[in-house]
C-alpha cells in the first residue's frame, strides 16, 4: 500500500493509524516561526466512527488503507448477518448486524446503499441519503391539516420512527433524509 | 471555465494592503528610519535548522552559481548596518520552502527593521506603538502585555521551560490531550517546547492585545544574544495577537566568532537531520568582523497582519495568488 506524508493528508484520504483504517477529516499545518513544524490532524476511525485529534511531525508518514466505497444492493438479513450484492458482478458480501448499526433502520430489501470495504471485508454501511419507505403505523391524521406544525411519530417498514406532519396517513410512502432522520415529503405511487 | 486565474482575495484587500504599507512607511519616516531594498537572491542563506529554502542557478556559461531565495532579508540588512547605514527597515518578500497552510504561504511579505542603539525593551515599546497604529480602526487593542517565556509557560502548563524533566513533561502531555508529544519529542527539550508552546500556549496569547513573549530558552534561538544575567535565556521576543504569531525580534548578536560557531553547529545539525545543506554566509561573518553596531531587529509577517485586520481564517484570503495559483 502507498505511503502518505503529512503534506498529502487531504480530507477524505484513507490511512492506517494504530492498526485501524481511518479517514482524514482536517489537516492543519502548525509551525512556530523558528521551530519545528507539526500537522494537527482530525481523523475518523472508520471502525468505531470516533473522531480523534492527533499531531504529527511534518514530513512523517502513514500507510494508506485499502478502503473503498462500493454501491451495493441490500438483499436480506439472516438474523446474524446482513447480505449485500454488487449489482454488476453479483458478488456478495455479508456484514454483522452490530457493524451495520444505525444504518439498519433505513435498509429495505433491493434498495441501494454504500458499503465500505477494508481489505475486501465490510467495514461499514451507509444508507442512501434519501430513502422512500412505507408507514406501517401512525395515529390517524387530521385531513386538510397541511400546516406541518407539530407533527406525530410514524413507524416505517424498516423499523425507523420519524416525525411526520399530521396529514400523513398510515400506509403512505414517504421520503426521508437518512442523515438527519427528517421527513421530506410524501411520495405519490 | 476554470476560475484558477482569478485572485483569491477581494479588491478591498488589495486596497487595504496598499494602505497598510503607506501607514508603515509614514511610521518609520517620522522616526527617521531609512527604507532600504536588498537582494532576494543571495549566495548564502540562513542556516536555521527549521527553515527550508528555494535555490536557483545563475547561469553565465560555462559557469553556474547556486543562489538562494532569502528566507528573510536579515543578513543583507545586517551588512548595511555594519557599513554604517543607521536604523533601517524594509518591506519585502521572503521565501520558505514547504511551508503552506492556513497561516503559511511559501512566498510571503515581511516587514523587517533594525534600530541602532535599541535594547530589546525599547524595541518592544516600538512594536507595541506600531501595532496600535496599524490596528487602530480594526481591532480595539487592549494594553500590550509582556511576559517572559518561562513565566507564560509556567502559567499555562505548570512546567519549567528552562529545566527539562522527561517525567514532568510526559505527565503533562498525557493529562492534557497532547499524548502524541511523548512519542514525537522523546528527550528533545527544544522539540517539547515547540510542541507544547504551539499547541497549548500560543492559541491563548494576546486576546485583543499585543502579547510579547521574551527571554526564549537558549536552545531556541540562533541569532539572538544570550542574556547577560541568565545564560539559559536569550534576548529574543515573539509577538502574538489573538493567538496568531506575527513576528520575531532579537537583541542582535554582534560577535562574529560566536555567530560563525553557531552557523557551523546549525549546518552540522542540518546534516544530521538530513535537511538540504546550506552555505554559511561569509559576507555576514565578514560584516560582523568589521563591526555590527549594537542594535535590535524585528520581523513581522504582513500577510498575517492583514488576516487579523480582515478577520480572515486562511491566508489565501489576503493574498492575490497563493502558491497553488501562482
Amino acid at each position: 500500500m502507498a505511503i502518505y506524508s503529512t503534506n498529502e493528508f487531504k480530507s477524505g484520504l484513507k490511512v492506517m493509524l494504530d492498526n485501524d483504517p481511518c479517514a482524514i477529516i482536517e489537516n492543519e499545518f502548525v509551525k512556530p516561526g523558528k521551530g519545528q513544524a507539526f500537522n494537527r490532524v482530525k481523523i475518523r476511525n472508520l471502525k468505531t466512527g470516533r473522531v480523534i485529534e492527533r499531531t504529527f511531525k511534518s514530513g512523517d508518514s502513514l500507510e494508506g488503507a485499502d478502503v473503498v466505497d462500493v454501491v451495493m444492493q441490500y438483499l436480506y438479513s439472516d438474523g446474524e448477518f446482513r447480505h449485500f450484492m454488487v449489482p454488476d458482478t453479483f458478488e456478495q458480501y455479508q456484514c454483522e448486524e452490530k457493524t451495520v448499526g444505525d444504518a439498519s433502520k433505513w435498509l429495505k430489501d433491493q434498495d441501494s446503499c454504500t458499503v465500505t470495504l477494508w481489505n475486501d471485508a465490510t467495514l461499514s454501511v451507509t444508507p442512501a441519503n434519501f430513502v422512500e419507505l412505507a408507514i406501517v403505523e401512525t395515529d390517524p391524521g387530521v385531513r386538510g391539516d397541511t400546516s406541518g406544525g407539530g407533527g406525530k411519530p410514524a413507524s416505517l417498514e424498516t423499523g425507523a420512527v420519524v416525525r411526520v406532519p399530521l396529514f400523513v396517513q398510515q400506509g403512505e410512502i414517504i421520503k426521508v433524509d437518512t442523515r438527519t432522520g427528517e421527513y421530506i415529503s410524501r411520495v405519490k405511487e | 471555465m476554470s476560475k484558477e486565474w482569478q485572485p483569491t482575495c477581494t479588491s478591498d484587500v488589495l486596497r487595504l494592503r496598499a494602505q497598510l504599507y503607506n501607514k508603515i512607511r509614514d511610521f518609520f519616516s517620522e522616526r527617521a528610519v531609512l527604507e532600504v531594498e536588498t537582494p532576494l537572491l543571495g549566495s548564502g542563506c540562513g542556516t536555521d535548522p527549521q527553515l527550508d529554502f528555494f535555490n536557483t542557478y545563475y547561469c553565465t556559461p560555462p559557469l553556474q552559481h547556486k543562489l538562494f531565495l532569502q528566507t528573510s532579508p536579515e543578513f543583507a540588512m545586517k551588512r548595511l548596518l555594519a557599513s554604517g547605514s543607521g536604523s533601517i527597515y524594509q518591506i519585502c518578500k521572503a521565501f520558505r520552502n514547504g511551508e503552506s497552510g492556513r497561516f503559511h504561504n511559501p512566498e510571503f511579505t515581511l516587514l523587517e527593521w533594525y534600530r541602532v542603539g535599541f535594547t530589546l525593551p525599547e524595541l518592544m515599546d516600538e512594536i507595541a506603538e506600531l501595532m496600535f497604529l496599524l490596528f487602530k480602526d480594526y481591532i480595539a487593542l487592549n494594553d500590550p502585555q509582556r511576559f517572559s517565556y518561562q513565566e507564560i509557560f509556567q502559567h499555562y502548563t505548570g512546567l519549567n521551560a528552562l529545566e527539562f524533566s522527561y517525567k514532568k513533561y510526559s505527565d503533562y502531555a498525557q493529562s492534557n490531550n497532547v499524548a502524541d508529544a511523548v512519542t514525537i519529542c522523546g528527550y528533545d527539550h527544544g522539540l517539547w517546547l515547540d510542541f507544547i508552546f504551539s499547541h497549548n500556549i500560543q492559541p491563548n496569547l494576546g486576546q485583543n492585545a499585543v502579547s510579547m513573549i521574551f527571554g526564549y530558552p537558549a536552545c531556541q534561538s540562533s541569532l539572538a544574544r544570550i542574556n547577560k544575567d541568565n545564560s539559559k535565556i536569550t534576548d529574543r521576543v515573539e509577538v502574538f495577537i489573538n493567538g496568531v504569531e506575527l513576528g520575531n525580534g532579537y537583541y542582535e548578536l554582534t560577535d562574529a566568532k560566536e555567530q560563525s560557531k553557531r552557523f557551523d553547529e546549525e549546518i552540522a545539525f542540518r546534516r544530521q537531520i538530513k535537511r538540504p545543506v546550506t552555505v554559511k554566509d561569509k559576507h555576514l561573518i565578514a560584516a560582523l568582523e568589521q563591526g555590527l553596531p549594537e542594535c535590535s531587529g524585528m520581523a513581522i509577517g504582513l500577510d498575517r497582519i492583514l488576516m487579523l485586520m480582515t478577520g480572515s481564517s486562511i491566508i489565501d484570503e489576503v493574498l492575490n495568488f497563493p502558491i497553488h495559483r501562482a
